[in-house]
């Protein structure tokens, strides 16, 4: 056999009957203590993830098994791995008749965040004028957790959506005269500027 | 009669060449002398290169000097159960690079499990002026600055498609780089992209091409910009929605549901993400012409899924979660009688318990009442030989089974016995079988089965099965149209590898993770067979600081006729001649 002289331990490679001392809902645990026919690397690696791992009480995971792709992993709703807090705050606009929520953590910065403005308030006309930062008419304000009222786009973004707890859509007109100008740094990701 | 063939006019030749799409036609014809090996080459536009190491790009292009179409594969299979370092290769650009110079009217590109850059679509969007087709699936490696240079510079793009890939999402922008008089896109694919795309962007795109066929959105596309988006493109065929829930807002599902029913062409639906079972009835009007659908990311539970498709009797190709549950399977085949295609994807894969009341019955309720049912993908917590073999009976034209049973060694639950019957009745009745995946307790006669019968297997995958080399020389042996064979975790070692060398030139690839193949087996075979490149993939540092006898990790072995390739990283070493003298 070629096992032999590799000096492996395949032991628990049974092919019979469970021992008579051993239930079948035990079935469960052994799996995570089998030692994988082959390579050191899975079996050494593992022993370390098992022993954590038992520890929290979670389930073992084999690399790649059950072979779901890792596309799927990534975006099924199920998913363990992506244990992303969700962020959801209110966001008004001035001459919207009613309020939006928007999920903060589904966004990676502040261009992602204006494109999500644009598209949930679109039908309520923000989607042209915004292509022309200077003349656009609004500005994106938001309401921290001292309660203070802030211009979007100062802080990092990981800060701001710490510390963001609404959104509101500003008419510039109402911002003159504060000192304000709002530059629309965070409208500028809506429209078609070469970044590069 | 010599005569005669010699003063055959090459133009009637080609022209009749013309009619030969497939390509193991195409290589017959070409071996049946120099004439028509010279003139099968120059009329050759279509090749299908299924590894990329197999051959050199230079090759190609030498050969076949007027290729209008590409398609390459990349890594290996398993590679997409991260079983495949980082690194190991799959780069494009070689080949982009080569085709640039040599094949200026281009006009597709497919590639899959392939390691695309920015430079490389960069090169694509400047090289080829009547670039017509994009289709990267499951690829990685360039961001959307890459999409921005097709979508700005190819006018004559129709089918831009992004399957599965992981892309670097710098933002949406990219696709407002489509410029204002470009109007032939014909299929747009971009639901793997994360971020926010402009709405009205899309809208005007979408507006503006008329021949808009298959249009599959993001997630971030909320519910209720989809209506009007569909007002633009009535003529659909293909549709995947972005994200499919919001509250419930009568306006809202109404101007859906009446924009849905405007696209009387619509036959195929996916996305769903995160759908919520109160926007379903929107499609309903389409359900009596759907062939196609796939709700897998979507968490909708049997009931709903029951009134859903038992609407769709022309239903051919379902992808859906295991919500479905047996008895929703039990509805699907009393409904879908069409049905060829099933997929059901675990919605709880890492638990521990069963989450959900799916089993092998769901399974002999499909097999039973769908006769043109011949692909199934299929992930449960229990089967049985009996089950297995009334399956088998049923559905004899199976050409595709992949069985999932999630707990690795499962015994038939009922005898407790190896599973090794069950899928001897699979490769037994299903003569037209080419693809197989196997799962639960198995031996080496399951495999003696598989090798006996499995004639016509092409691809076989094999995880946590067998006892000893006899099973894995059973398979090398018995399965005589074998191309790819990947297998993980099996106590396969040296003496069936090294015994069955030579069918390994028959195949396209073997791929073995976790098994007990040596470093020395590997380098004799490295050796013996120049046309093989074997390689060892192993993160644990050089092979050579170990013992011979010692198993490598991981081995890739694949036919080749460009020799070893120079694009290795640290952890990938080819075994061949020199490697006696290069490694130690």
């Amino acid at each position: 056999m070629a096992k032999e002289g590799l000096g492996l331990e395949i032991t628990e490679l049974r092919l019979g009957l469970p021992g008579g001392d051993r239930e079948r809902n035990e079935k469960k645990r052994v799996f995570s203590e089998i030692n994988i026919g082959g390579g050191d690397v899975v079996v050494g690696e593992e022993e370390e993830e098992h022993s954590a791992d038992r520890k929290r009480g979670t389930k073992n995971q084999v690399v790649g098994w059950p072979p779901v792709c890792s596309y799927r992993r990534k975006n099924s709703f199920n998913n363990n791995e992506n244990e992303k807090e969700k962020v959801y705050v209110k966001v008004s606009m001035d001459g919207a008749p009613f309020l939006r929520k928007i999920d903060l953590s589904m966004h990676k910065g502040y261009s992602d965040l204006a494109m999500a403005l644009e598209n949930l308030f679109g039908c309520f006309g923000m989607g042209e004028r915004l292509k022309d930062a200077d003349s656009c008419e609004f500005a994106p304000i938001y309401e921290d957790k001292d309660g203070d009222w802030m211009l979007v786009g100062d802080v990092p973004w990981e800060m701001f959506v710490e510390s963001c707890k609404r959104l509101r859509v500003m008419k510039k007109s109402e911002a003159l005269g504060f000192g304000l100008e709002p530059t629309s740094f965070l409208l500028k990701g809506s429209l078609e500027i070469e970044t590069k | 009669m010599l005569r005669m063939a010699s003063s055959f006019p090459e133009e009637v030749l080609e022209h009749v060449f013309s009619f030969i799409q497939s390509d193991t036609d195409r290589n017959a014809i070409s071996m049946v002398c120099k004439s028509w090996y010279e003139i099968e080459r120059w009329c050759r536009r279509r090749i299908f290169i299924g590894n990329c190491y197999a051959v050199s790009p230079r090759m190609v292009t030498g050969r076949f000097p007027e290729v209008r179409s590409i398609e390459l594969k990349g890594k290996p299979h398993f590679a997409d159960f991260n079983l495949v370092p980082d690194g190991w290769g799959g780069y494009v650009y070689p080949w982009i690079s080569a085709m640039a110079k040599g094949y200026p009217w281009l006009e597709e590109i497919r590639l899959k499990r392939m390691v695309v850059t920015d430079e490389s679509l960069e090169l694509i969007a400047k090289s080829f002026k009547n670039f017509k087709v994009l289709v990267l699936s499951s690829c990685e490696g360039f961001s959307t600055d890459g999409l921005a240079a097709i979508a700005a510079n190819c006018r004559n793009l129709r089918e831009l498609d992004l399957r599965e890939c992981d892309v670097d999402d710098l933002s949406g922008h990219w696709l407002s780089h489509f410029p204002d008089t470009y109007t032939s896109l014909v299929s747009l694919n971009i639901s793997c992209l994360g971020s926010e795309v402009s709405i009205s962007t899309l809208e005007r795109l979408v507006g503006r091409c008329p021949n808009l066929r298959s249009l599959r959105l993001n997630r971030a596309v909320p519910i209720e910009r989809l209506a009007n988006l569909l007002r633009q493109a009535p003529q659909l065929a293909e549709l995947g929605t972005g994200a499919y829930s919001a509250e419930l807002r009568p306006d809202i599902f109404s101007n859906l549901a009446g924009a849905l029913s405007g696209c009387k062409e619509l036959k195929s639906l996916s996305g769903f993400w995160e759908a919520v079972p109160t926007y379903l009835p929107a499609v309903y009007s389409l359900c009596p012409g759907l062939t196609s659908l796939n709700l897998s990311y979507a968490a909708i539970q049997s009931p709903d899924l029951i009134k859903l498709l038992s609407q769709c009797p022309s239903l051919q190709r379902l992808w859906v979660l295991d919500y479905i549950e047996d008895v929703g399977l039990e509805a699907l085949a009393a409904s879908c009688t069409d049905l060829r295609e099933l997929r059901v994807f675990p919605s709880d894969p890492f638990g521990a318990e069963p989450n959900v009341s799916l089993t092998e019955l769901g399974l002999i309720s499909v097999s039973a009442g769908c006769p043109k049912l011949h692909s199934v993908l299929y992930f449960c917590r229990q089967m049985s030989n009996a089950a297995l073999t009334t399956i088998a009976r049923n559905r004899p034209n199976f050409t595709c089974f992949r069985l999932c049973i999630i707990e690795p060694r499962t015994p038939d639950y009922l005898t407790l016995e190896p599973l090794d019957v069950g899928f001897g009745a699979i490769v037994e009745h299903c003569k037209d079988l080419r693809r197989l995946s196997v799962s639960g307790l198995l031996t080496d006669r399951a495999f003696e089965y598989i090798g006996t019968h499995a004639k016509k297997l092409e691809m076989l995958s094999l995880a946590f099965a067998g006892d000893s080399d006899l099973g894995l020389h059973h398979v090398l042996s018995g399965c005589e149209n074998l191309k790819k064979l990947e297998i993980r975790d099996c106590p396969f070692g040296d003496k069936a590898l090294l015994a069955n060398a030579a069918k390994l030139e028959t195949m396209r690839s073997l791929w073995m993770s976790s098994c007990m193949v040596s470093y020395g087996a590997c380098k004799l075979l490295g050796r013996k067979m120049p046309r093989l490149n074997v390689e060892v993939i192993d993160e644990r540092g050089p092979p050579d600081s170990r013992a011979e006898s010692c198993p490598v990790e991981k081995l890739y072995i694949y036919r080749s006729i460009s020799g070893p390739r120079f694009d290795m990283p640290d952890f990938v070493w080819t075994m061949d001649e020199d490697s006696a003298l290069r490694l130690s």
